[in-house]
């Protein structure tokens, strides 16, 4: 079982309408690996990620997760496994109506029985984790800036200690200091814990620093799958462009 | 290591040996957040009855562990923000020392939530809190609308900064889209009360004058009345949701700094709306509702059309209808600006949306109810 891959996507096409975001779309993640996802804005990488997710039927193709098709699963066996997922989504998709505190104990409230003193610890860690301010608890998501409502959903995908974490643009409106410790964070917890994560990021020093391979969006497909070395020596004239113009060039020397 | 399943969990034990006035926590089993739930006591236990500086943690039996199992385990080694020492932390473990070392370094402790008490001089605060409250949203509800007011005068003045399309476009929504649950409502309630006044008024004999009670109460009251209740139940919801959702997302402050007053963008071409809408409207409930009571006079007081309408003609002046008509601008007016104000008002979470929507709709039937008799009194008074 575990030569699988975890996470397999064969064929996949999407749509809206008459718009085709995915054709025949290729990707496996490894277990315990962390896989970057780049490609151009607006080129379904979000869209990607939420047809994993399952949040979007795909229109074609087939998802496998450790090996069984997604689409026939039973309910409760998709309900085990969301339970092993952990999600950041681009919008962070905080609760409105309930303050960061709560916003992170509902998977725990949800899915483990917990003394309620421990409960608070757990979700006071999870913050920690996530680097957000202890005066950020007790706050409500409208009353918070845009990087700390990240880290605010960044501290709820981590509740649970997922085995999986799906996050989409984690670092994007950090400052460089935070992205650095998110960077340094994302390490610690695959190495320790041994986490898989797909890792959506136009943040050329978050792909350095965490990613082990990188699978690269275009023309509706993922053109390429690769350590970032031997990425920037590809030849696609996107990769190229990415990799070789004066940010990418600057991340690659540091 | 990835896989985790639910049904393989070693449950978590912990054995505390002391010698030489050391005390060695020997955890064993899984230390997930699945399985710690239970250690709380125990750990808490061993916290309360041995210094922190005799605690030595020995995780070499230790199965498999998370964030959370490490935050648990490496509780009682905390000594305010320190780093754990070296060598409190013994065996072999393939990451267990590690993560509770990074757990340790990362976590802070927050302040708790603010209790909520529930004593008498709650109950006073909320009270006051309460009061203060209506002045306020009454004082402000007076203030928006003279804004309103003076941003429709400037409007009118300059017909060429109307936004005409969406002007239009409301008047279809808030008036021809509404057109047929008035004009069905207004019905049933001109037929209701020509049943009633026919069961009534038999009993003196005198079942003709149905047509009259029909003819005043519809022109006078209801059509007016029905009109204004649906307005406030289906267009007033829908412009809080939607003001109120755009101020949500930030679209009202991207309006400002665009230069466009949102005023004048949002909340002029729903007033015009509901103000040019609402007589028209109400001459629909009139019909429906007069047509309500001819039928049933027709069927069960033998009264035949021809002789309804001659009877209304001869018998109810055209002052009630101009009564009825003249109170449905106003209350198109006060319903427009209670559902702009409100969505105006809504906060940046969902559950303020959802309180703002239901405010405007109580209190623009409220006002609806309140200013229809004020009219009832002026009228009186004025002998009309
Ligand atoms: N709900 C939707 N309805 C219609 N089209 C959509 C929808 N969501 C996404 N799209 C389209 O799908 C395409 C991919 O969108 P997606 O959000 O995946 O982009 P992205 O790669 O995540 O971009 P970014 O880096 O800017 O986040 C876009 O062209 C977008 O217009
Ligand atoms: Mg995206």
């Amino acid at each position: 079982m575990s030569t699988r891959p975890l996470i397999e996507v064969r064929g996949l096409v999407t749509r809206f309408g008459s718009h085709v975001v995915h054709d025949g779309l290729d990707l496996e993640v490894r277990r315990g690996e962390v896989m970057g996802i780049v490609g151009g804005s607006g080129s379904g990488k979000s869209v990607l990620l939420h047809t994993i997710l399952g949040l979007k039927a795909p229109d074609g193709g087939e998802i496998f997760f450790d090996g069984r098709p997604l689409s026939r699963m039973t309910a409760a066996e998709r309900a085990a496994l969301e339970r092993r997922w952990g999600v950041l989504f681009q919008g962070s998709a905080l609760f409105s109506s309930l303050t960061v505190r709560e916003n992170i104990l509902v998977p725990i409230r949800e899915h483990v029985s917990l003394p309620p003193a421990l409960m608070d610890e757990i979700a006071d860690l999870k913050l920690g984790l996530a680097g957000l301010g202890t005066d950020a608890i007790n706050k409500y998501p409208s009353e918070l800036s845009g990087g700390m409502k990240k880290r605010a959903g960044l501290a709820r995908a981590l509740a649970l200690d997922p085995d999986v974490l799906f996050l989409d643009e984690p670092t994007a409106g950090l400052d460089p200091i935070s992205a650095a410790a998110f960077d340094e964070l994302i390490r610690e917890l695959c190495e320790t814990l041994g986490l898989t994560i797909l890792l959506v990021t136009h943040d050329l020093d978050t792909l350095h620093a965490v990613c082990d391979r990188v699978a690269v969006i275009a023309e509706k497909r993922i053109i390429a799958v690769d350590t970032i070395a031997r990425l920037a020596t590809n030849s696609h004239p996107w990769i190229q462009d990415y990799f070789g113009g004066p940010r990418g060039r600057a991340a690659l020397r540091s | 290591m990835a896989a985790r399943h639910t049904d393989s969990l070693v449950q978590p034990r912990l054995a505390v040996s002391e010698a030489e006035g050391r005390a060695v926590l020997e955890p064993s089993g899984d230390w997930l957040i699945e399985t710690i739930g239970q250690m709380d006591r125990q750990v808490r236990a061993v916290e309360r009855d041995h210094s922190v500086k005799a605690l030595h943690l020995d995780v070499s039996g230790l199965g498999r562990i998370d964030t959370s199992g490490a935050y648990l385990l490496g509780r009682p080694l905390r000594q305010g923000d320190d780093p754990v020492p070296e060598g409190r932390i013994s065996g072999d473990h393939p990451v267990a020392a590690r993560l509770i070392r990074e757990v340790h370094a990362r976590m802070d402790h927050c302040p708790p939530e603010e209790a909520s008490g529930w004593g008498l001089r709650k109950m006073l605060t909320r009270l006051g809190a309460g009061t203060e409250h209506v002045l306020d949203e009454a004082w402000d509800t007076l203030g928006f609308f003279g804004h309103t007011l003076v941003t429709l005068g400037a409007s009118l003045l300059n017909p060429a900064r109307l936004r005409w399309t969406s002007t239009v476009h409301l008047m279809e929504t808030v008036g021809i889209n509404a057109l047929p649950i008035i004009a069905a409502l207004s019905f049933f309630i001109g037929a209701v009360v020509a049943f009633m006044g026919a069961s009534l008024l038999e009993t003196f004999g005198a079942s003709i004058f149905t047509v009259d009670l029909v003819g005043i109460s519809v022109l006078r009251e209801f059509g007016v009345l029905i009109t204004a209740i649906m307005l406030a139940g289906r267009s007033d919801s829908a412009f809080t949701a939607s003001i109120g959702s755009m101020k949500m997302q930030q679209e009202i402050d991207a309006m400002r700094v665009i230069g466009l007053d949102p005023y004048e963008v949002l909340v002029v071409p729903r007033v015009i709306a509901c103000v040019v809408m609402a007589p028209l409207l109400t001459l629909a409930a009139m019909l429906a509702g007069l047509f309500g009571g001819l039928l049933v006079s027709w069927v069960t007081l033998d009264v035949s059309p021809s002789f309804f309408l001659t009877r209304l003609q001869n018998v109810v002046d055209w002052t009630h209808f101009m009564v009825g008509m003249s109170k449905a601008p106003v209350f198109g007016l006060v319903i427009a600006i209670i559902g702009c104000r409100q969505g105006m008002k809504v906060g940046g979470d969902v559950e303020s949306l959802g309180q703002r929507t239901t405010a405007s709709v109580v209190q623009a039937i409220f006002m609806v109810i309140v200013i229809d008799a004020l009219f009832a009194l002026m009228y009186l008074e004025a002998d009309i």
